[in-house]
């Protein structure tokens, strides 16, 4: 899809220091794009900094988390009737130059769709730790023969989405810390989607520091796998976005 | 009554007296209140006739009655907890959804307010 209405949604949680220049970047390198902020009940100006560049944004009345922000962005994106939805880091790591290529290759209108902007597929110029590189493989492995597709970077969080994967995570996102990344894939999966891979180059983070200690990476890879185990067995919420606002008593 | 079952009985009409005022200024809701209830009287039950519980507890076979109160109290406070965090899964979804809900109507209204954009 070249000509897709695409939004692209940025989860911002305290990142004031690159927000206005993430914003300016993607701006600069896509010009038919609308772009949505999701502040993620910042305590620092990401909110304010980012409305003064004329974007919308969403303000969360707490911190939700990445997955809790990118719910927002979809179900924002399903009620203003957008083709597709690109998340982008606000940190900067996300090349915007690649948004293009990722929205190109959103190719079906059938079936949930996902498009992952790879780091490890293409060039090499991001750095990970030994331990974090190992986890991700791992991760990597399992998912490939969950979505029949050869995946080499799952917590990759530079990603297109079609119509019917927005309408699935409007409702279906995961909110689990630091997870989401990995189970929305295997969701989606699930739901019949289809997941492809598209490389491209990232850079260093311009602010903060990767939230990763080698405990911590290994904490993070066993809630991971507990997820994934539990997503395979997962009963199957059959909601609809439509009838997900009406469904309160259940 | 020894010593040990009067004070199992005062524990008893405590715990009902609390969770009945709890549940009178609406602190906890009935279900909660009822299961805490039904505790307390069987506690309470025993207090006054511990020969019931001993001959319950050899029927059962065990030979030290004390063992099965252990036994059943465990299992049935591990009942509880579960039930509790299946409770607070189900409350952080709520207000999951909520919290975003809150966020996309704020959006909309600030839009009505400022149609300039």
């Amino acid at each position: 899809m070249t000509d897709a209405k695409t939004l692209v949604v940025i989860p911002a949680w305290n990142e004031s220091s690159s927000i206005a220049q993430v914003i300016g970047e993607i701006r600069h390198s896509n010009t038919d794009v609308d772009l949505l902020v999701v502040d993620d009940g910042s305590s620092d100006s990401t909110g304010a900094k980012a409305r003064a560049e004329g974007v919308d944004v969403v303000t969360n009345p707490y911190n939700l988390g990445v997955g809790g922000a990118m719910r927002v962005g979809f179900r924002f994106a399903l009620s203003h009737g957008y083709d597709a939805v690109v998340q982008v880091d606000a940190d900067g790591q996300h090349d915007p130059e690649s948004i293009t290529l990722l929205v190109e290759q959103l190719d079906d209108q059938v079936v949930p769709q996902m498009v992952i902007g790879s780091r490890f597929s293409g060039e090499q110029t991001y750095d990970a730790s030994r331990t974090r590189r190992l986890a991700m493989r791992i991760l990597a492995a399992s998912l490939s023969r969950m979505s029949g597709e050869h995946l080499s970077d799952v917590t990759s969080g530079f990603r297109a989405h079609n119509r019917k994967a927005i309408a699935l995570f409007a409702t279906e996102y995961p909110t689990d810390y630091l997870a989401d990344t990995v189970e929305s894939i295997a969701i989606l999966a699930r739901a019949g989607g289809k997941i492809s891979e598209c490389p491209v180059a990232m850079r260093q983070r311009t602010t903060g520091k990767p939230s990763q200690s080698r405990w911590k990476s290994l904490i993070y890879l066993v809630r991971i796998f507990l997820v994934l185990g539990l997503t395979v067995f997962r009963k199957r919420t059959v909601r609809t976005a439509e009838n997900e606002s009406t469904s309160g008593s259940s | 009554m020894a010593g040990v079952h009067i004070i199992a009985l005062v524990c008893a009409l405590i715990t009902i007296s609390v969770i009945v005022e709890l549940t009178r200024r609406r602190y906890i809701h009935e279900r909660f209140a009822l299961i805490w209830l039904v505790v307390a009287v069987i506690i309470g039950f025993f207090a006054v006739f511990p020969g019931v519980f001993n001959s319950l507890a050899h029927w059962i076979g065990v030979k030290n009655p004390p063992d099965l109160l252990t036994v059943v109290a465990v299992l049935f406070l591990l009942l509880v907890c579960v039930r509790l965090s299946w409770e607070i899964g189900r409350l952080q979804q709520r207000t999951e959804v909520l919290a975003e809900e809150i966020a996309l109507l704020r959006k909309s209204l600030e839009d009505v307010e400022t149609p300039t954009q």
